[in-house]
């Protein structure tokens, strides 16, 4: 505000937009923590062993939200990524299984080196995430339409592709992939190269540009359809490396693998603040947003709270998150 | 029978229109961020008359007749209404109290009939209170039969052509049988014989004592139509006079009657070599075959009115919206410019009219804002950016501008209006570019940042930079450049050299 551009020497020490939703985390940790010693009169946080599992099950929708994350803070919304789990899950595993298996899908095709499902599992994605991004930049329908179609098509492929049968057995190399805390640290790296990425590279800088105001980005100069494809393959990308690992650790793959998942995705990235109308977010903050949500599961399993309130409350929180964002929308409009 | 009591009230209510008139408007006043659109404007409408509200672009007519449709809430003032003191809490009040207006954007429901879009909110019922088209068909077709309008009730709008649009938007404002109806610049989007239908219209509503409030930049239609007509400029009420009392130049004259002073610092400096040339640039309905020429160290000013199309003509220089046919040359070469991607790589830079639509990045940072045009071209090396050579040169483009800021990091929606624009200049300046188009360079923002953008400009063309700058300002077209194109409609109506040009020969060429 006028503050600002009248002092001109004080620097404004603001704290992260990350440090509030640290807040928020630490808050619900500890009112897990009383209601655990209330309730059921033990600690919720003092239990690594129910940390590391709450860890566990959030990473792999973690990967899924790193892409996510990238496409809201474009502006966009993928609604693709739980479909596009279960297809690269089916054809991953499909060229994944062990030779001792006598009834594999491939039978010509098994004890492949575990760089092959691998690599087709992930262009099987990738090419997910560039229709996708195509269709929006191009053809220049709503990024939910776009991506509502393939969310239906890509589960109608995981389908049709064994008519429906599971596909088991993999490599132990393959299973390797999804064993102990694999998926963890996989995801990790994920989020490393994307914190990178979003900080210091041209692709960060021309996403949020993109997602700030697309008309102003394109006079820029920068190529705003390119990106766009661009943006929408690295969420396709992720979102079928996260069903290989799925499929890896469950070693076995089935149609409806990753339901739901793309919603979840979603609503990791808006609790950790990322903005729905693009522009804003990290991938710090999505991390966070994750563990809040895992944080959320796992309290509520140990409050011994039936499955369907989990579900309710869950939805409540997400709609929560929105309010919160366009609340903070608002008061930017009022400034400006 | 009609009581004592109530022809008295009656009588009241006459002589309180015939004193006040239907319409009258007093001190309003109105604030927007950073501008004030209007000053203690006043504004009188007798019944039965049709009242031409003239001014420049940005003389605050849109602002007022926003207000009177209950769009805009005045800071200020008031409005009477048939004599009474009324307040217009939103359009749809605006409209019961009798105010209709016809809007310059067109605002029908492509999807729905003719019929439906007049009668909206007003569907005729049947018995069981659902919609009763057919009596909703003929109501519409017996509007049409009035006001002589050939068109099916029943058409889809989305196939309707604009002019015909417009007549749907007409009939649909004279059918809430209104006291006021407000026209902003309703023959911008049709032809001549249907200007003259309008006109018949109009003429009829004034024979029935509406009062008629006619927004209009095209002189003749003024002589033709209007009654009385009240001038605005620059957000202030300049006078009302009667059409029969004035001839056109009196009216340009009230209309640019501002003072030329000496905060446009234009110095002279040697102009070179052509550097861009553009033949015959046209894309059909919006511009045609506009061609000039621009120098190395020449600021060629480009005036006209809204509806000119000159910022579409620097879109597609810049090859934001590319045209369709003619030709650009830069340096004599013939280039084909298909995305800003490709003008930048030919030297170019464009700063745009609309700064929050089209300009800044508004949740970003200051540092954001001003590398992106830099980076899409140098300072990365395998996807990552120099920052520190970036931060550096930005820091010093920005201490140049005097941009007032804390630091870099500062959002630039925290800024003011001068500041952001001058952090735009400076995304530009990055870029080195040998050729500037500005597109109003200086709206909004406060005379002191004004005068330190026009002597930086000067200062660009002195280096040898090539200007193209569009200006809905006279003084600053007058007081910056050292030609001056002016266009109408599309079409260029006239080149003036620095030593000849003044305001007067500028709204000649501009109005037509």
């Amino acid at each position: 505000m006028t503050t600002a551009t009248t002092q001109p020497a004080k620097p404004p020490r603001r704290l992260p937009q990350e440090a509030n939703i640290l807040m928020v985390l630490i808050g619900i940790s500890v009112v897990f923590e009383i209601l655990g010693w209330i309730t059921q009169g033990q600690s919720f946080l003092g239990n690594p062993q129910r940390l590391s599992i709450m860890i566990l099950q959030v990473s792999v929708i973690g990967i899924i939200a790193i892409g996510v994350t990238q496409v809201i803070i474009l502006g966009g919304i993928d609604l693709s990524s739980g479909s596009v789990v279960g297809a690269t899950a089916m054809i991953s595993m499909s060229l994944a299984q062990a030779g001792s298996f006598d009834r594999a899908i491939y039978p010509g095709l098994t004890d492949l080196p575990v760089i092959v499902p691998v690599i087709v599992g992930l262009l099987v994605g990738l090419l997910a995430g560039m229709v996708n991004g195509a269709l929006i930049a191009y053809t220049k329908i709503p990024p939910f339409i776009a991506t509502l179609g393939m969310m239906v098509a890509a589960r109608g492929f995981a389908k049709w592709y064994t008519k429906g049968q599971p596909i088991s057995f993999p490599t132990d190399s393959f299973a390797a992939l999804g064993k102990g805390m694999t998926p963890v640290f996989i995801f990790l790296l994920v989020a490393a190269v994307f914190h990178v990425a979003l900080k210091y590279t041209r692709y960060g800088k021309y996403t949020y540009a993109i997602g700030a105001n697309p008309q102003a980005a394109r006079v820029s100069g920068i190529n705003v359809e390119q990106h766009i494809v661009k943006i929408y393959a690295v969420a396709g990308l992720l979102s079928a490396l996260a069903g290989i690992v799925v499929t890896a650790r469950g070693l076995t793959a089935q149609a409806g693998m990753g339901v739901m998942y793309e919603l979840d995705a979603i609503a990791m990235a808006v609790i950790g603040g990322v903005s729905l109308s693009g522009g804003r977010g990290t991938i710090l903050g999505t991390m966070i947003g994750m563990v809040i949500f895992g944080v959320i599961i796992s309290g509520f399993t140990f409050l011994r709270l039936d499955a369907y309130y989990q579900e309710m409350i869950k939805g409540a929180i997400i709609v929560a998150a929105v309010v919160a964002d366009v609340h903070r929308q608002k008061k930017r409009v009022k400034k400006a | 029978m009609v009581s004592a009591t109530t022809a008295a009230a009656v009588d009241r209510v006459r002589k309180r229109i015939e004193t006040e008139g239907i319409l009258a408007i007093r001190g309003i006043r109105k604030e927007f961020p950073g501008v004030l659109a209007l000053d203690d404007v006043q504004l009188k409408i007798r019944p039965g008359t049709v009242h031409a509200l003239m001014g420049e672009n940005g003389a605050g007519k849109s602002t007022l007749m926003k207000i009177i449709a209950g769009i805009y809430q005045p800071d200020a003032g008031e409005i009477l209404l048939r004599g009474e003191p009324v307040t217009l809490k939103s359009p749809l009040d605006a409209l019961e109290q009798g105010i209709s207006m016809i809007h310059q954007e067109l605002a029908l429901m492509s999807w729905m009939t003719v019929a439906e879009n007049i009668w909206i909110r007003r569907e005729p019922k049947n018995a069981f209170g659902l919609i009763d088209h057919g009596r909703m068909a003929r109501q519409t077709q017996e509007l049409f039969d009035r006001l002589n309008i050939r068109l099916d009730p029943l058409a889809q709008v989305s196939e309707l052509t604009v002019a015909q649009k417009q007549m749907v938007e007409i009939a649909k404002a004279v059918s809430h049988n209104s006291d006021v109806l407000i026209m902003d610049e309703p023959t911008s989007a049709i032809t001549e014989t249907e200007v003259e239908h309008l006109f018949t219209i109009i003429r009829d509503l004034r024979a029935r004592g509406v009062g008629i409030v006619y927004i209009t930049h095209k002189m003749n239609e003024l002589f033709e139509i209007a009654d009385e007509f009240t001038v605005f400029r620059d957000g202030r009420y300049v006078g009302t006079h009667n059409a029969a009392d004035v001839n056109r130049d009196d009216i340009i004259r009230m209309m640019v009657g501002r003072e030329i002073t000496d905060m446009f610092p234009k110095v002279d400096c040697p102009i070179g070599d052509v550097v861009l040339e553009v033949q015959n640039l046209t894309i059909p309905g919006v511009f045609h075959d506009v061609s000039f020429q621009l120098r190395q160290g020449e600021i060629l000013g480009l005036a006209g009115l809204v509806g000119s199309k000159r910022s579409n003509v620097a879109e597609a220089i810049f090859g934001v919206a590319p045209a369709s046919s003619g030709e650009i040359l830069i340096d004599g070469l013939p280039v084909q410019i298909t995305s800003p991607k490709v003008a930048m790589q030919h030297g170019m830079a464009f700063l745009t009219e609309d700064r929050k639509e089209t300009g800044c990045f508004l949740m970003l940072d200051c540092l954001e804002n001003i590398q992106t045009a830099l980076i899409t071209r140098s300072h990365v090396r395998a996807g990552f950016i120099d920052q520190k050579t970036v931060t550096r040169l930005a820091e010093e483009m920005a201490a140049k501008l005097r941009v007032k800021t804390p630091n870099l990091a500062e959002k630039v929606e925290n800024l003011s209006g001068g500041n952001q624009q001058k952090l735009l200049i400076a995304r530009w300046l990055l870029t080195k570019p040998r050729i500037l188009i500005l597109d109003e360079p200086t709206r909004g923002i406060d005379v002191g940042a004004k005068s330190e953008i026009h002597r930086l400009i000067t200062g660009l063309a002195a280096e040898g930079v090539a200007i193209l700058m569009i200006s809905s300002e006279l003084p600053e077209v007058l007081g910056m450049s050292d030609r001056i194109m002016v266009m109408h409609e599309g079409h260029v109506s006239g080149f003036l050299d620095r030593s000849e040009a003044d305001q007067v020969k500028i709204m000649d060429l501009a109005a037509r």
